[in-house]
């Protein structure tokens, strides 16, 4: 049972982590790419370029919400 | 070979290496404090259940599942893994997050070892019990990096190659050298990895966005495989600009002060 619990950790851990910021982030990312996709305005080349962009961008953001200033 | 393969080969080296640092850390500690036999054993049970899980759900996700669904799904989940690690690099080399430190982590587990009570059975369960879970823990990251890197390269054989010689090189110091392997800097391999994932998660991911289009067929980034270059590159800066602007002002910290982190 411990074990099973330690795996269960293993695999939250793995996905959600210190921050689940990230995994959201993500999500957002490739849905939006899904989005853009479906516009049918882009080609291959454009939109593997945005969607590149578009996890890097989203990254960015979610550690910058991550290690903002704290009010106290 | 070619570039993309040697690139497999050393994610998947890289990343092995670290984790079965940390692997042969708790082994160890359970060995010198308690008993050799049932670490080992420990050991031994893990490193089979590992196989099993490897062959059942790589045969099952390449069976089941379309090219470009397992780019997406693998891929995405792959990007999120890789992206924590990076978020703990920037953190660590920004000096806003505690350095992980083989040495501190053993003094812990030899501490527990030698609280717990004393076995009476052949086997020590204790020894048996914490050699495995650390080691089954410590090694199904692994095999998630494995199956991800070795199913979107089709390339299973390349990626357990890169993990194997990790495995084997491991053991090879640590026996060799018989105490943690604190003296590698495990921060920054750590960093590489997450690097490295971050790219090829990237890559992978927003190729198997294709998977909704009508002809279910994967995007094509420009330069195919060459794009994971830009992608690294793009990681890259991106991770210097936040460890640049987040580093805190270098105060004279004496060595013995600097924070660790022994969470495993």
């Amino acid at each position: 049972m411990k074990f099973l619990k330690s795996f269960g950790q293993f695999w939250y851990d793995f996905i959600i982590g210190d921050d689940w910021k990230i995994a959201v982030a993500v999500v957002l990312a490739l849905v939006a790419l899904f989005a853009v996709m479906k516009a049918d305005v882009l080609g291959d080349a454009a939109l593997t370029v945005l969607g590149g962009a578009g996890i890097v961008v989203a990254f960015a953001i979610s550690l910058a919400i991550d290690v903002r200033p704290k009010r106290r | 070979m070619d570039a993309a393969t040697w690139g497999l080969i050393i994610a998947t080296f890289v990343a092995c290496f670290v984790e079965m640092v940390e692997a042969t850390t708790i082994v160890m500690a359970m060995g010198y404090t308690r008993s050799w036999k049932s670490a080992l054993i420990g050991t031994l049970a893990a490193l089979g259940a590992l196989a099993v899980v490897t062959v059942f759900a790589g045969y099952a996700l390449a069976t089941w599942l379309p090219e470009s669904a397992l780019q997406l799904a693998i891929g995405g989940l792959l990007l999120i893994f890789g992206l924590q690690w990076l978020r703990k690099a920037i953190l660590r080399s920004s000096g806003r997050k505690a350095v992980h430190d083989e040495a501190a982590i053993y003094k812990e587990e030899v501490a527990a070892a030698k609280a717990a009570g004393q076995s009476t059975g052949s086997i020590d369960m204790f020894s048996f019990m914490v050699s495995f879970k650390g080691v089954f823990l410590e090694g199904m990251e692994v095999v998630f990096i494995v199956i991800t890197f070795g199913l979107n390269a089709d390339n299973i054989p390349g990626a357990s190659a890169g993990a194997l010689a990790a495995v084997v090189i491991v053991l090879i110091i640590a026996i060799a050298l018989r105490r943690p392997l604190s003296m590698i800097n495990e921060n920054l391999l750590k960093y590489g990895v997450g690097l490295l994932l971050a790219s090829f998660g990237t890559y992978w991911a927003v190729e198997g966005i294709g998977i909704f289009q009508s002809g279910r067929e994967s995007l094509d980034w420009p330069g195919h495989d060459l794009a994971i270059i830009g992608l690294l590159l793009a990681w890259l800066v991106l991770s210097r600009i936040f460890v640049a602007v987040l580093k805190t002002p270098a105060a004279p910290v004496a060595p013995a002060n600097v924070p660790v982190e022994v969470k495993k």
